[in-house]
């Protein structure tokens, strides 16, 4: 038997009993920064394959959301922050190693890039609408001639975002639930969900709902194979790996995790999909609902088991 | 160059926490918080028990996940491999307090994320930390492990050592004396 005490009484804030550095503001951004991921991938990958008229909410109108969206990840994010006024210093620097860093600055190319996206389209949307001044004008007009290029530059950026969500967590070998490079591929994959979901809800064009939908079934299946080999791949490692598979496999996680992100998020959508695929008739909603909540709900999950599995100091655990 | 290293005799060890008193005093730590701790190992079953205490804190380690993950470099490498937080490149991202395995990191309350400095500032005077200066048993030693001759150097090359999980890659230089 062995039992371990601190026995001059640590307790940090924050880091004691469990940690708990990241609350509710680290998954709404990865699920804001995956959604738009997907909108943007598809946006520029429809109209590359000359199909902006014929999916029209896929190209010209998921992508007007998203600046709103990436804003109120990042309000998210700046309010996680607990040095706030220093900020600024994410700019000063660029580092290779640290993931977040090249978060900060990929968020630098997609914000930018989006709000030019948006501008070359927006008088295709609003005939009415009115740049006011004539040099804004003349620069959207010179920037329509770029709109391919813009194209590529989104999907590789939004290829880039979506992964970087994942990456971010899976750098971390101290959360042995975070340390695994299924992470990046698997937030990617629902972050194509989750914005092909989007897009369903707000497009008017039967084929494009269904065409959406075929893909989301595609994308729905690769990440229920991720999830199972992901849990594959920890029973396989080492003993904290195990244990971390363990919160999920009758541990704390298990009914919400199962219930919520792998039943309702990811097998009733699939089976909802492929009965429409059939010609039953669904509301699209339905899916579409499903898989957004599933999405938001597993980046809570992962945040959270992340932080519960540790290496050191498994006094939850001793109690059990 | 020099590279800073504590090494701390299990065997000497009587979990006084005169250790976690002087730090707190030494660098002002917040009430509440604290850059070092006493773990209590205890082996065995009544009455035949055995127990092993550590003094532990930030690891300093050579390849530390938390210089790795910070993405404005406030956490870097000082002079003789010590790892510091410059407090006004930290944003409070708090991404290096879930990269330490050890969990020795905490936000303080001005915002800033703090944790052990080896004293640099005593160290920089030729002192050794308050933790070590205080030690009623003479458990902890701190020295240059570059130093062939130092204390350190000769104790390591002696005594039978660990260092806590090894296998999270970290190069921990926190040794502890078995």
């Amino acid at each position: 038997m062995k039992e371990t005490v601190i026995t001059s009484g640590r307790m940090n804030p924050g880091i004691d009993p469990v940690l708990h550095a990241w609350g509710w503001e680290i998954p709404i951004y990865l699920f804001l920064g995956g959604v738009v991921a997907g909108i943007l991938f598809f946006a520029g990958l429809y109209y590359i394959r000359g199909k902006s008229e014929q999916y029209k909410a896929t190209v010209k109108i998921a992508p007007l959301f998203v600046p709103a969206m990436l804003s109120i990840g990042l309000l998210a994010l700046f309010l996680d922050l607990t040095h706030k006024l220093y900020f600024w210093r994410l700019y000063t620097i660029i580092r290779w190693e640290s993931p977040m860093s090249w978060g900060a600055w990929i968020l630098m190319i997609v914000f930018p890039l989006s709000l030019m996206w948006i501008a070359t389209f927006i008088e295709d949307i609003f005939p009415n609408w009115d740049w006011k001044f004539n040099f804004v004008k003349k620069t959207v007009t010179w920037l329509t001639g770029f709109q391919k290029w813009m194209a590529w530059g989104l999907i590789i950026t939004s290829l880039i975002l979506g992964m970087y969500t994942g990456i971010l967590l899976s750098a971390f070998n101290a959360r042995p639930f975070w340390n695994t490079a299924i992470l990046g591929p698997l937030f990617l994959v629902s972050g194509l969900s989750t914005g092909t979901a989007f897009i369903m809800l707000i497009s008017k064009s039967h084929e494009e709902k269904s065409k959406l939908g075929q893909i989301d079934l595609v994308l729905i299946a690769i990440e229920i194979f991720l999830i199972i080999h992901m849990f594959m791949g920890f029973l396989a490692s080492t003993e904290v790996q195990i244990h971390a598979a363990h919160m999920f496999l009758g541990g704390p996680y298990t009914a919400v995790f199962w219930t919520f992100v792998f039943t309702l998020g990811l097998i009733v959508p699939f089976i909802s999909e492929a009965l429409e695929l059939k010609g039953f008739k669904i509301p699209v909603v339905i899916p579409a609902m499903l898989v957004l909540i599933g999405g938001l709900i597993l980046r809570f999950i992962v945040v959270d088991a992340g932080q519960s599995s540790r290496w050191l100091y498994k006094f939850v655990e001793q109690l059990q | 160059m020099a590279r800073y290293a504590m090494a701390i005799d299990t065997k000497r060890c009587v979990g006084c926490a005169d250790c976690v008193v002087a730090c707190q005093t030494e660098n002002n730590v917040p009430i509440g918080y604290c850059r070092d701790w006493i773990v209590q190992d205890t082996y065995g079953e009544y009455p035949n028990l055995s127990m092993e205490i550590r003094s532990e804190r930030c690891n300093h380690c050579d390849d530390s996940p938390c210089v790795r993950c910070c993405p404005t470099s406030a956490s870097h490498y000082a002079e003789g491999g010590i790892v510091l937080v410059t407090h006004d490149e930290c944003i409070g991202c708090k991404a290096c307090i879930t990269s330490c395995p050890y969990d020795a990191r905490y936000v303080h309350p001005e915002g800033y994320i703090d944790k052990c400095t080896f004293c640099i500032h005593r160290v920089k005077e030729g002192e050794d930390p308050a933790c070590v200066a205080v030690c009623p048993t003479h458990c902890m030693i701190f020295g240059d492990l570059d130093d062939k001759n130092s204390e350190i150097s000769k104790v390591l090359r002696s005594r039978k050592y660990k260092t806590l999980i090894p296998e999270a890659g970290t190069k921990p230089h926190v040794f502890y004396l078995l």
